[in-house]
């Protein structure tokens, strides 16, 4: 990938939380690189990290408990990290936003929707109330809600609406990326249909890249370009879609395709993972995954695996692949 | 038959609302054989809770009849003795255990409610071996809901469910709030139990593959409608309605190769509250005609065994 082509590098990103019970490891030693337009997708289950990768690449850690304890965030050549929070709050909504998971809690109950809308852009571009309003207007005829709908309030919008009009305020300023944190999980099949086709449709007419973290192998194989698999807080296996669904190195992204219940192959049995994701206030030594691990080495207990390339662009970490 | 355990005949459930009548459930009719599963699709405010809930008698029904054994129980007040013979498994492991009782309480509870247990003793050996039957280790014996994860919760309603060694039991949702790897064990210990007990399950779900994977017939219902019903195999060999066919299609597979066509249905649900009469989805359909609108499709047979409720749907699918 050329330089020029990277949006974000993420290197060596750890994020903990200290809190009163102990060390909370939430990200441990994350890397991965998004190029201009390219759309990765971020699985993992509960817990995993992928939530906090997305709140650490914004800013938006609490601290306290939260503190990113190594690593660097490259936005553009830029580090993130040591960015001022004026600085950050002048990105966010500018050059990077976010869609978040709950379209029902992430608007304001007391603001109309485009009000909302119109907020972001007045924040970002020296525009008066007038054209504000107008720009909003347009971008929610964009989304798919007739401009007429502007001085509602998000009770008055269905679930999928409210999403539409999360994404409109997500796109407001055409930011070169888009973190989209599971935007469909809350949503009915059919519903998600209609705002994935719409992400899809707006991301290819804008040029935007996006991280859409999911816990859905479904999603990711509709949207995305590549893909990292996310456990205990590292990435164990990422790389193009073909090498991760079609040559599924790491044991745990295994057991994930062998959870699903499939709807081509009528299986009398699901193959789930053992056991349950660990603390990350007490994570096991070595690698992990190791206690749930069905092929588990001696050496597994107390090494930990490294990020190992098996093919070109295809990491896993994972001591049988090293 | 003599081997029908549930049979449901023209059940209604309205709610009166401050906006008029809202229709539920609307005329829903089927059987469940004994030891059989069956699968209850559709999305949201489809009814499909509702139709669980009436069914074992938690709200009544407005018209029609479920007969259990072959006996009306909607005309008769409840008894314990339905109520331990028909369970149910909640949707969301965080609300529908007690914060305040311990694990092994909540377990006891139905125990005691229906005088089970003759001693101390026998209660405390049963709780063990329910524990044990859905693979809850005893030393949770004492633990309290909000320490254990969601997997977990899962199981204590299972056990809960259990408890009594109900012939019927009504699960809305029981793995959706769980994440993939852990649903898969309790789909799975769910099937165990099956296969083992002879239990009969209605699956209520919004989820096409995990009713395709643990069903055997299938109902999907669109606002209080039962749009389609038949075998789960044949349904999804052969999915007539249009509504079914937009529902599997919207589905994301985890699978890069398999190019699919995919039809978007348009708009949303619409209202449940006094609809007019036609077909309830066609508003949303890409088939629908002036007929669609005016006069509601009757369900009829189209394939052996095989119901749907459209106007065209031979014209859709090209059959005679």
């Amino acid at each position: 990938m050329e330089t020029k082509n990277k949006l974000l590098e993420v290197k060596d990103l750890s994020i903990h939380y200290f809190t009163d019970e102990g060390v909370v490891r939430a990200v441990n030693n994350i890397d991965f690189e998004l190029a201009r337009g390219e759309t990765m997708g971020l699985v993992g289950e509960t817990g995993a990290g992928k939530t906090t990768t997305a709140r650490g690449i914004m800013g938006l850690v609490p601290n306290p408990p939260g503190r990113v304890v190594s690593g660097e965030i490259l936005f553009e050549g830029k580090d993130l990290l040591n960015a001022s929070k004026l600085q950050m709050r002048l990105h966010r909504g500018k050059d990077f936003s976010m869609i978040f998971q709950d379209p029902m809690t992430s608007l304001n109950p007391i603001l109309t929707v485009g009000d909302q809308i119109a907020e972001v852009i007045r924040l970002h571009e020296k525009l008066s109330h007038k054209d504000a309003n107008r720009k909003a207007a347009e971008i929610l005829e964009m989304v798919g809600i007739p401009a007429e709908r502007m001085s509602e309030y998000p009770h008055q919008f269905s679930g999928g609406m409210k999403q539409r009009v999360v994404i409109a305020i997500a796109l407001a300023c055409s930011p070169k990326l888009i973190i989209a944190d599971e935007p469909t999980t809350a949503l009915d099949v059919t519903i998600q249909a209609q705002v994935l086709e719409l992400m899809r449709d707006l991301q290819e007419k804008l040029g935007t890249a996006m991280l859409l973290i999911t816990h859905d192998l479904g999603v990711v194989a509709d949207t995305c370009n590549k893909v990292a698999i996310m456990y205990a807080g590292q990435i164990v296996e990422m790389g193009s879609l073909e090498n991760v669904y079609d040559n599924t190195k790491h044991p745990y992204t295994k057991g994930l395709f062998g959870s699903l219940p499939s709807l081509s192959i009528k299986s009398k049995r699901l193959v789930p993972i053992d056991g349950l994701m660990p603390d990350p206030v007490d994570l096991p030594s070595g690698c992990p995954f190791h206690p749930r691990c069905p092929d588990c080495m001696e050496s597994c207990k107390s090494r930990m695996p490294v990020k190992t390339e098996v093919s070109p662009g295809h990491y896993v970490r994972c001591l049988r692949c090293e | 038959m003599s081997n029908t355990l549930i049979e449901v005949q023209n059940l209604k459930k309205y709610f009166k609302t401050n906006h008029g009548m809202l229709h539920a459930v609307d005329d829903v009719s089927f059987t469940i054989e004994q030891g059989q599963t069956l699968g209850v699709v559709g999305e949201s405010g489809c009814g499909k809770s509702t139709l669980g809930r009436v069914i074992i008698k938690l709200l009544e029904a407005t018209d029609g009849k479920v007969l259990f054994h072959g006996e009306d129980i909607t005309a008769r007040p409840s008894s314990l003795d339905d109520r331990r013979r028909m369970q149910m498994i909640f949707q969301d492991p965080f609300s529908s255990l007690n914060p305040r009782m311990s694990v092994s309480q909540i377990i006891a509870e139905p125990l005691q409610i229906h005088h089970v247990c003759k001693s101390k003793e026998d209660l405390d050996q049963r709780i063990r071996n329910l524990m044990d039957t859905v693979g809850l280790a005893e030393r949770f014996t004492n633990a309290y809901p909000h320490e254990l994860d969601g997997g977990r919760r899962q199981r204590i309603g299972i056990a809960r469910a259990l408890a009594l060694e109900p012939e019927f039991i009504v699960c809305d949702e029981p793995v959706s709030a769980l994440d993939v790897s852990i649903q898969a064990q309790i789909l799975n210990l769910m099937q165990d139990l099956q296969e083992e007990r002879k239990f009969t399950y209605m699956f209520i779900t919004h989820d096409m593959s995990v009713v395709k994977h643990i069903s055997n017939s299938i109902i999907v219902m669109y606002l209080g409608n039962m749009v389609e019903k038949s075998d789960a195999d044949e349904l999804f060999e052969h999915t007539l309605h249009p509504y079914s066919k937009a529902l599997l299609s919207a589905i994301p597979e985890p699978n890069i190769h398999k190019e699919r066509r995919r039809t978007i249905l348009r708009g949303e649900i619409t209202s449940p509250i006094d609809p007019e009469p036609g077909c309830r989805f066609a508003a949303r359909c890409a088939y629908a005609t002036e007929e669609c609108s005016c006069r509601t499709p009757e369900l009829e047979e189209v394939l052996p065994k095989h119901y749907v409720a459209c106007h065209h749907v031979r014209a859709i699918n090209g059959l005679k």
